[in-house]
């Protein structure tokens, strides 16, 4: 482990390897101030983001005197919030006024927004300086990263590997220690995924948990916010931070956050609890190495005084068919508005083209594949004659889905599955073959089809390739304080059997990402795939 | 072979009368009214019309990624009262819908709109179709009320160079998107049968009747001139005796009362005139020309048009309570209709007077004028006469023109008063419309008031009477009416300010004649 004390030179050891809670616990009794632990964020990302590519904008100006205004108000004697002073990096599809927000896309290149997502200005309130912006793929369409615009985000645990998506930036940004907290966004997977393959934390709250206003829509009746951190209390504290009732977003929850920060800081003892394995999203393709340290995972959970029970939700294998007809309908409608009439890329045919033509040209120039491949797929879908059958069809199976839980949650108070069937692959591996791209995320969607909360903790590295795999847990809507007290348990008992966290085994990261080869190649291109 | 020297988009038409002989016109009236909220549909953006082009818009009505919609409530509450005036059942529960289709005056390229769950649906009104100049007596029709729903209005757009203002040959376009998001009510009829010549009629009095009903419920300004009431008419003919409708136009852009009639007539002669020849109806959009009097193409329309609705995730569904369904029936002013029908009667007005009254929106201001003491017949003979003149050369409304029922009511108790005769209170009038203050200290500041005092008009009279020795002889030999002339002289000696039958009185008196 590094422990240079690079940049400011003033820390007496790398402040980027603390938690968040004892970055907060440090701040707030003096041991170094805001400004360090800031600089000390931004040097390893100045000295590491050329090789990840996990931010797509850097904010250094406006991070250290977020974390300047924070210092003085400290050395006031200005009462502050919890984690006033701890950095966080922000994923590139929430809105920040000022600073360029591309969600990933050609599109949006040199778009500034003229405000900020509420949970951009919950995390001001909150005082924690944004040290950037990070890569995902476009519009969030993706479970690698790799469908980013400007380049895939690569894993630190091995920079020929993806990270996961589409938050693969915050996640790797999190794992490399470039940030002790990341902001996710999750339609499908986009939090928990990133996480299991980086071996980090992230929760996707209960729809509604955390307004969406100013986070750029994928397919609004999945998206959903939440943290990534490197622990389940670090991930806690953040969540409470976004979470709560916004009147700008219609969906958003009146009612009081779940105790999260309670439950990841509560008792470690699971007597009574009933865990349920879903048997549909637990062993049938998934890598062995993956349901290895899930089956053990199991036994922690049995030692903590917990019962493991099995449970069946038979439509989940509908799951993923009604995903792909909810997701890109909606997204072809959200994704309407980049026209090039009043904002983002404007490609103009030669000539006197007419609206209609500047918009087609544009929007060719501005969409990568996957983004047309799914706009193409949801307009099909929506078109009538075909609505009833597929976009109708689809929300049937979403309703029978959520019935699957309601029941499944009678004989269970939390249930868990594998987060991601493997391990990280290969850049390139799968760019070729979206329908091998999409099944990644086949234990993660149910959740998001039915808005009930869903966390991902890391369960260990997998034998066969040494690579972080992870747990899900999922909980009723608005149980989000379950997942957090199942999690903190569970990861303290894994950190104590497996000789500490998972996430003190990630290898040096090297400063220089492999030569393009024969994976990486494919990677760039992005063309052409069925 | 014959040279036409009509324009080339002028269709061929056959006369009126000659149509009605041998189809049945059917017509569908989709009506948008702009509600007077303060804020737009879905955000807090000002509402008002005239501001400077895209100086009221914020994120979510530019359509900004990341924006999200949030439902202005009191333009929920305004569909529902409008749904309640037109007796439509109010949905317990329903959802927005977002009609899909690209333009560059639409933020979002969908409209935030209502489609198979509308807020208020299957409700009726019944319109009062007045006399015509064809001697047709008045009657009553009832239009049936499909739905009325919510939605936004998109941008203004504006096309620059080209002869037409139209896209097409447009050098280029601006948009205005202050309007992007106004919140909208589509009140949409059913199939309207059975008026017969008098289709056009009923169409015309549908949407003046409907007008009537929003500014009563004051929710919109329906001020079709501005915009914030449009009306699309769907016209369709099918032979008499047939029961299968035939295939429909829709003629946008008809912004007048006076148009709807037009237009619809318009198409009625012109349909007909297709299928005289054997040919086929078109379905497409017509553009209304005011000017020329006639439509032209617009774009085709068919019902394979795709939308692709889908209901709006983005939003909440609308379940008003029935207490609160109730709690706003309770607000529902007087049906218009009703209520020209109680008023009429009370003020003793004819069925002619009335008419103008209503012409000349003055059915407010008179009531306010009566309450504050003036009689009905005054009020009316004010507000419809010398204000309503006053009010057009101006190109206002008469209740613009800083003149209050109070004061109309004030300047008629100076007349009847005494103080002021005819001409006098219309110069009084004059000042209260130029500022000068109210009836009574205009009076004052001008010096009008009629003279009292029977000894100076007595003096005048004798002065007239000696003056014209011939004129008095007339009149004493029993030639009454040959008095005109000296009251005319008397007024002027008065300088106008004396009672003329005073001054009658005494000329007749003087002269030893019984009046």
């Amino acid at each position: 482990m590094t422990d240079a004390t690079t940049g400011s030179g003033t820390s007496p050891r790398d402040l980027t390897r603390l938690t968040a809670v004892r970055m907060a616990d440090g701040l707030a009794a003096g041991e170094f101030t805001s400004v360090e632990l800031t600089q000390a964020h931004l040097d390893r990302i100045e000295r590491l983001n050329p090789a990840l590519n996990a931010f797509l904008l850097v904010d250094a100006d406006g991070a250290l005197a977020a974390a300047r205004a924070v210092d003085e108000a400290r050395t006031a004697g200005e009462e502050l919030p919890r984690l006033a002073g701890v950095p966080v990096a922000v994923k590139d599809i929430a809105c920040t006024q000022g600073l360029t927000t591309t969600a990933g896309s050609r599109m949006l290149e040199h778009f500034v927004p003229p405000y900020d997502a509420t949970i951009v200005t919950r995390l001001r309130d909150a005082r924690m300086p944004i040290l950037g912006k990070t890569n995902m793929d476009e519009f969030a369409m993706g479970s690698s990263t790799e469908h980013s615009a400007f380049g895939p985000t690569r894993n630190p645990w091995d920079l020929e590997r993806i990270p996961g998506g589409s938050g693969g930036g915050s996640s790797a940004a999190v794992a490399a220690f470039l940030a002790p907290l990341a902001i996710g966004s999750d339609t499908g997977g986009s939090i928990r995924q990133p996480a299991a393959v980086t071996g980090t934390v992230g929760t996707k709250p209960t729809y509604g948990g955390v307004s969406r206003y100013g986070v750029i829509a994928l397919a609004s009746s999945l998206d959903q916010i939440g943290p990534c951190a490197r622990t389940v209390v670090d991930a806690a504290l953040l969540h409470e931070v976004l979470a709560g009732h916004d009147p700008l977003d219609s969906t958003s929850i009146d009612a009081p956050v779940p105790p999260v920060v309670a439950a990841a800081t509560g008792t470690r003892d699971l007597t009574g609890l009933r865990v349920g394995v879903v048997k549909e999203i637990s062993g049938k393709g998934f890598q062995p190495g993956v349901l290895t340290r899930f089956q053990e995972a199991l036994d922690h959970l049995r030692a903590l005084g917990a019962e493991i029970v099995e449970v069946s939700c038979p439509h989940f294998v509908y799951a993923m068919a009604a995903y792909y007809l909810i997701l890109p309908s909606e997204a072809s409608s959200n994704l309407a508005r980049y026209d090039a009439m009043r904002y983002g890329l404007r490609v103009a045919p030669d000539g006197s083209p007419s609206a209609e033509q500047v918009m087609a040209t544009s929007r060719d120039a501005g969409f990568g594949d996957e983004v047309k491949r799914r706009i193409i797929l949801g307009t099909y879908a929506l078109s009538s004659g075909y609505y009833d059958a597929y976009y109708g069809q689809a929300q049937k199976v979403r309703t029978l889905i959520a019935d699957d839980f309601r029941a499944a949650f009678e004989q269970a108070d939390v249930l868990v599955s594998p987060t991601a069937p493997t391990t990280a692959f290969r850049i390139g591996d799968k760019m070729e073959d979206p329908m091998a791209m999409y099944l990644n995320d086949i234990a993660t969607i149910p959740a998001n089809l039915a808005g009930i909360p869903g966390m991902s903790i890391p369960s260990g590295l997998a034998d066969e390739d040494g690579l972080p795999a992870g747990i899900q847990l999922l909980a009723p809507a608005m149980e989000d304080q379950r997942l957090y007290a199942v999690g903190a348990a569970l990861e303290a008992r894994l950190a104590q059997e497996q000789g500490g966290p998972v996430i003190d085994r990630l290898p040096e990261v090297p400063e220089t990402a492999p030569e393009p080869g024969r994976h990486t190649a494919a990677g760039t291109t992005q063309e052409g795939t069925a | 072979m014959t040279i036409s020297t009509r324009p080339v988009h002028q269709e061929d038409t056959v006369p009126y009368d000659e149509a009605l002989s041998r189809y049945e016109p059917v017509m569908g009236l989709e009506v948008h009214v702009e509600l007077n909220t303060a804020t737009k549909m879905f955000c807090g953006c000002a509402a008002t019309f005239g501001a400077e082009p895209n100086t009221q818009t914020c994120p979510v009505c530019l359509g900004l990624p990341g924006a999200l919609p949030v439902v202005n409530a009191t333009a929920v509450e305004s569909a529902i009262r409008i749904g309640l005036a037109l007796n439509c059942t109010i949905a317990e529960w329903c959802r927005f819908a977002r009609k899909n289709y690209f333009y560059p005056d639409m933020p979002k390229n969908f409209q935030t709109s209502q489609y198979d769950e509308p807020i208020a649906f299957d409700g009726w009104i019944d319109v009062e179709v007045p006399a015509n100049e064809a001697g047709e007596p008045p009657f009553t029709f009832r239009v049936e009320v499909e739905r009325a729903h919510m939605e936004e209005d998109t941008g203004k757009s504006t096309h620059v160079g080209g002869s037409t203002g139209r896209i097409h040959g447009a050098d280029y376009s601006v948009v205005d998107y202050n309007r992007a998001g106004i919140p909208l009510i589509e009140i949409v009829t059913k199939p309207m049968l059975g008026a017969g010549d008098r289709a056009p009629e009923v169409a015309k009095a549908y949407v003046s009747t409907l007008r009537d009903l929003l500014r009563a419920l004051d929710v919109s300004d329906v001020r079709m001139e501005q915009g914030s009431m449009r009306c699309d008419a769907n016209v369709s003919l099918m032979p008499v005796g047939a029961e299968v409708l035939g295939t429909r136009t829709e003629t946008k852009n008809v912004n007048s009362l006076r148009s709807v009639e037009r237009a619809i007539r318009y198409e009625i002669t012109r349909h007909a005139a297709i299928l005289d020849a054997g040919e086929k109806i078109f379905q497409e959009t017509r553009h209304w020309h005011e000017d020329t009097g006639i439509t032209t193409a617009g774009r085709p329309k068919s019902d394979a048009d795709d939308y692709r609705y889908f209901p709006e995730p983005d939003l909440v569904p609308v379940a008003p309570s029935r207490e609160d369904v109730e709690r706003l029936r309770g607000t529902l002013p007087e049906n218009p209709a009703e209520r020209r029908r109680r008023l009429q009667a009370a003020w003793g007005y004819t069925d002619l007077e009335m008419r103008d009254v209503v012409n000349a929106g003055a059915v407010e201001v008179i009531q306010d004028t009566v309450a504050s003491g003036a009689s009905p017949a005054a009020a009316r003979k004010w507000w419809t006469g010398d204000l309503a003149r006053r009010a057009n050369a101006q190109g206002v409304a008469v209740t613009d023109l800083g003149v209050t029922p109070a004061h109309v009511a004030e300047l008629d108790g100076l007349v009847t008063g005494g103080r002021l005769n005819d001409s006098m209170a219309r110069q009084v009038l004059e000042g209260v419309v130029a500022g000068e203050g109210g009836p009574a200290e205009v009076a004052d500041a001008r010096g009008l008031e009629l003279v009292q005092d029977d000894g100076a008009l007595q003096a005048a009279v004798e002065k007239v009477l000696a003056a014209n020795p011939d004129v008095a002889e007339k009149v004493r030999g029993g030639k009454v009416q040959a008095a005109g002339a000296l009251i005319g002289q008397v007024m002027k000696e008065m300088r106008g300010q004396a009672d003329a039958a005073r001054a009658r009185e005494l000329i007749l008196a003087t002269l030893g004649v019984d009046a």
